[in-house]
């Protein structure tokens, strides 16, 4: 029996607007949002809410044969609530059949596990508090962002109390060894690793449509085919995708939402396969071995590794100085700042620095709003300059920051009072009023 | 008097200091009231704002106009076709007919659009040589259908039009040297550049350059003799509504400044480095680098490696309000050129009581007393002036009340009179 575990992710980020130089201390708002709606929207139209409604079709079809899971990030799940609160609702409604996991991720998709331990916790504590508001489950597996992992981010989740992580079956880690098996981490063993079988992921993310391929067409009796004759011993299969995969990458036309749901249907009926969340998956299967992963690995690019976010010295000063300002932000109490902090950290900023152009440059533009990574860069370290003295203002370093910091207090203090005094004027005014 | 001046660029449609000074001049010369102009570019966007000039966008002029015009009187038909030599054709067909016919061996052709006008793009892109021979063929026609006393033409983009004018009319051809291939390449001379500048200094009769820093090249490596030129310094429009209200900056670190086309010329690096410099001794300083150039990604690059960026901005290519909003907030400009015939920015800078620093390599340098003068390769220094003009305020007050005074008596009026004696010396009524 060969176990089948099919898992989406789901992840959009507030991009920001052309924040010049002059705006830096006068215009604080950062986000662009015609960019960001209309980007949600028209994904929400071709991928989210199509695909819920086919995952739901076939819970209600298939019932506990039928497992998904996903991870949707802080920033994907406020801008529905903003933009498309149905795509919530299609949610809610798949989780009520009982055919679904959600997994634990950073909050802002961020690459805080690769710099700041304290970050990191927070960055999960808060968004399993969302998960857990908008649909009641409390995640128990991690999957963090962009399947980055290593042994000692591993360590750290498990301290947490997650009890397995995902990550990319990399060729380079794993050398002769086969994803399709449960492993555990090299520094605590209580973590189970689910290793993506990346060739058959990216056969259906990316080369689904592609009439180049020399297997294309792709359909679900040869994909099911290719299932069978993996390797009779292997185990599992992990098929880990990204969700906008189904409907914008690979467009409705291209048949992607017919393949998916034949391909779910033939293998839930299958004698030798079965579909199972990431949770049931470790409870059912032995690990086999330890996996050794010393310096982080990601499911990005051809290289696997982390230089689609931090391989060129731009991309590494902004990151550098972004995590420069924690010492403050642990002292920030001010939600917008603390929201726009968040919003700071998400990993497309640095993506779309990558001057990775040449083998992966076609995934690097997608829905990427700037012409060169030198615009990217630019326009961040504005964004993150105009960050920086609001911070200060409220989180001071130095005895002048103070200063300002007690003056704005003071003016709040006063506004405040303004205010009390303004509503008292008012009441007595209506007295008055009343009284004649 | 009338000139017939070519140019290639008029404002608002500019990408650097060439335009800003045929404005001036021109404008400068409307005052005098001695000259007409006549001033041609390679194409009108039909939104500039001409004073007292006369703007023809060599796009505008119909090359097959004089055929219509004179089509009963067969003299003059003839006389265009073979004349001229020069046949519009619309497309790859009507020129293989055209090509088809018996023309005279000289029979230059010329794509066209529908009105038999060509097509020119004004800008500095691919295609850019071909762009300069039109406009010379065009010039040729422009220099039938007027009447003037002498040619004016501004670097060598409209050498060959002025060239092409005096070839037709055999009116005396003064030629303005803003600049020099020496100067914008670096050192790396473009040879075809070379020998359309070298072309039109040997067949004027007059050179103008804006600097003897100019000159000097001029006379070294062109081999002109120096009794055919002559100096005339650039000058600064005044500030226009001086009492409007001033732009604010959002944070109260000083601004230190770069403004200009982020190209090898313009010594981009070596603000760079002086910043870097600076940093290591004060963080309270904020540096912009405002422009755009081939230049520009590499000095992203190298910022962000010298871990400098929160310091260090880029805003792109900034347009005319943008520039008074950027030395507004100004506290020290730097013009950093390794080599710079002229240089209007810093006068501009001045105006809006700036304190400037700009490289002994550049023309300016030979004119402003009150400025900070070094060497465009002295980092050391560079940073050194950066740091006493934000920290010393005795200093930036002298530089910034002085600058304003001197800046006042740079008046293109000026200029253009300068202008006007060189015509005087080549025209003979």
């Amino acid at each position: 029996m060969k176990t089948v575990c099919l898992f989406f992710q789901v992840h959009q980020p507030f991009r920001h607007r052309r924040y010049h130089f002059f705006d830096i201390g006068n215009d604080h708002y950062y986000y662009d949002d015609f960019t960001n709606e209309s980007i949600m929207n028209k994904i929400a139209t071709k991928s989210y809410l199509p695909t819920n409604k086919l995952l739901l079709k076939l819970a209600n079809q298939l019932r506990s044969n039928f497992k998904v899971s996903f991870s949707i990030t802080g920033q994907a799940l406020e801008q529905f609530q903003l933009y498309a609160p149905e795509v919530i609702e299609s949610f809610q409604k798949l989780v009520k059949t009982g055919c679904v996991e959600f997994l634990s991720e950073t909050y802002s998709h961020s690459l805080s596990s690769l710099k700041d331990k304290i970050i990191f916790e927070e960055q999960i504590k808060l968004h399993d508090k969302k998960i857990v508001e908008l649909f009641g489950i409390q995640p128990r597996v991690f999957r963090n962002t962009e399947m980055i992992y290593s042994d000692e981010i591993g360590a750290h989740v498990a301290e947490l109390g997650y009890t397995a992580m995902l990550t990319e079956g990399a060729k380079h880690v794993l050398g002769w060894k086969s994803p399709n098996y449960l492993y555990v981490n090299a520094l605590n063993p209580r973590l189970k690793v689910l290793m993506r079988n990346f060739k058959l992921s990216d056969d259906i993310a990316f080369r689904f449509a592609d009439t180049n391929w020399s297997d294309y067409p792709l359909t679900a009796e040869k994909f099911i085919s290719w299932l069978e004759n993996i390797n009779p011993k292997d185990e599992v299969v992990n098929l880990f995708l990204s969700y906008e995969a189904i409907g914008d990458r690979q467009a409705k036309e291209t048949g992607i939402f017919n393949f998916l749901e034949s391909l779910l249907v033939k293998i839930a009926k299958h004698p030798s396969l079965k579909l199972a969340t990431p949770s049931e998956m470790i409870e059912e299967l032995q690990p086999i071995s330890i996996v050794s992963v010393p310096t982080p690995i990601s499911w990005a690019d051809e290289e696997r590794d982390l230089t689609a976010w931090l391989g060129n010295g731009m991309q590494k000063e902004a990151f550098g100085k972004l995590y420069s300002l924690s010492e403050q932000i642990r002292r920030c109490t001010d939600e917008e700042l603390l929201k726009d902090w968040n919003y700071l950290q998400v990993s497309d900023h640095f993506y779309y620095m990558s001057t990775k152009y040449f083998s992966d440059g076609k995934d690097h533009s997608y829905n990427n709003p700037f012409n060169t990574p030198f615009e990217a860069f630019v326009n961040y370290m504005n964004v993150l300059s105009d960050f920086k003295i609001r911070l200060n203002s409220f989180v001071p370093v130095n005895e002048i920051d103070s200063e300002i910091a007690s003056l704005h207090n003071i003016i709040i203090e006063k506004v405040e009072k303004i205010k009390k005094l303004e509503a008292n004027i008012l009441a007595l005014q209506k007295r008055e009023r009343r009284k004649k | 008097m009338k000139v017939l001046m070519f140019g290639w660029e008029f404002p608002p449609h500019i990408s650097g200091g060439l335009g800003t000074a045929c404005f001036g001049l021109t404008k400068g010369m409307a005052k005098l009231n001695e000259v007409e102009v006549i001033f041609v570019v390679p194409k009108a966007f039909g939104d500039e704002n001409p004073v007292d000039i006369q703007l023809i966008g060599a796009n505008q002029v119909p090359i097959l106009q004089k055929k219509i015009q004179f089509e009963d009187a067969r003299q003059k038909i003839d006389y265009f076709e073979v004349g001229s030599e020069l046949v519009p054709y619309l497309g790859e067909q009507e020129f293989w007919n055209l090509k088809s016919k018996i023309y005279s061996k000289k029979t230059r052709f010329i794509k066209t659009s529908e009105g038999f006008k060509v097509d020119f793009t004004g800008k500095y892109d691919d295609g850019l040589l071909d762009e300069i021979r039109n406009y010379a063929l065009v010039a040729e026609v422009i220099a039938r259908n007027n009447k003037f006393d002498i040619i004016h033409a501004h670097d060598w983009l409209a050498y060959p039009a002025g060239m092409a004018a005096k070839r037709i009319s055999g009116k005396p051809l003064v030629i303005h040297v803003h600049a020099t291939d020496f100067d914008r390449s670096g050192g790396s001379v473009n040879p075809r550049v070379y020998a359309i500048e070298r072309e039109g200094m040997e067949m004027a009769d007059r050179i103008i350059a804006v600097s003897s820093l100019t000159k000097n090249i001029i006379v070294e490596k062109y081999g002109i003799q120096p009794e055919k030129i002559t100096v005339v310094y650039n000058a600064v429009e005044p500030v226009e509504n001086e009492n409007e209200v001033k732009f604010e900056k959002g944070f109260d670190e000083k601004i230190v400044t770069f403004l200009g086309r982020i190209t090898a010329q313009k010594g981009p690096e070596y603000f760079v480095e002086a910043a870097n410099l600076l940093l290591k001794k004060m963080k309270k300083v904020r540096f912009v680098m405002a422009g755009s150039g081939d230049l520009m990604n590499q000095m992203i690059a190298r910022v962000a490696e010298l871990g400098i960026s929160e310091h260090f901005h880029f805003t792109g290519f900034l347009s005319g309000k943008d520039v008074a909003h950027m030395l507004q907030i100004t506290d020290v400009f730097v013009m950093p050129s390794v080599s710079e015939p002229f240089g209007i920015v810093p006068l501009e800078a001045m105006q809006f009581n700036v304190p400037v620093i700009i490289s002994n390599q550049s023309g300016v340098a030979e004119v402003i007393k009150n400025a900070i003068k070094i060497d465009f390769w002295d980092t050391i220094e560079m940073a050194d002036a950066i740091y006493g003009l934000i920290n010393y305020s005795a200093l930036a007050a002298h530089f910034k009340n002085e600058g304003k005074h001197e800046v006042g008596h740079f008046e293109w009026i000026n200029s253009a009179r300068e202008v006007t004696d060189v015509y005087k010396s080549v025209v003979h009524f």
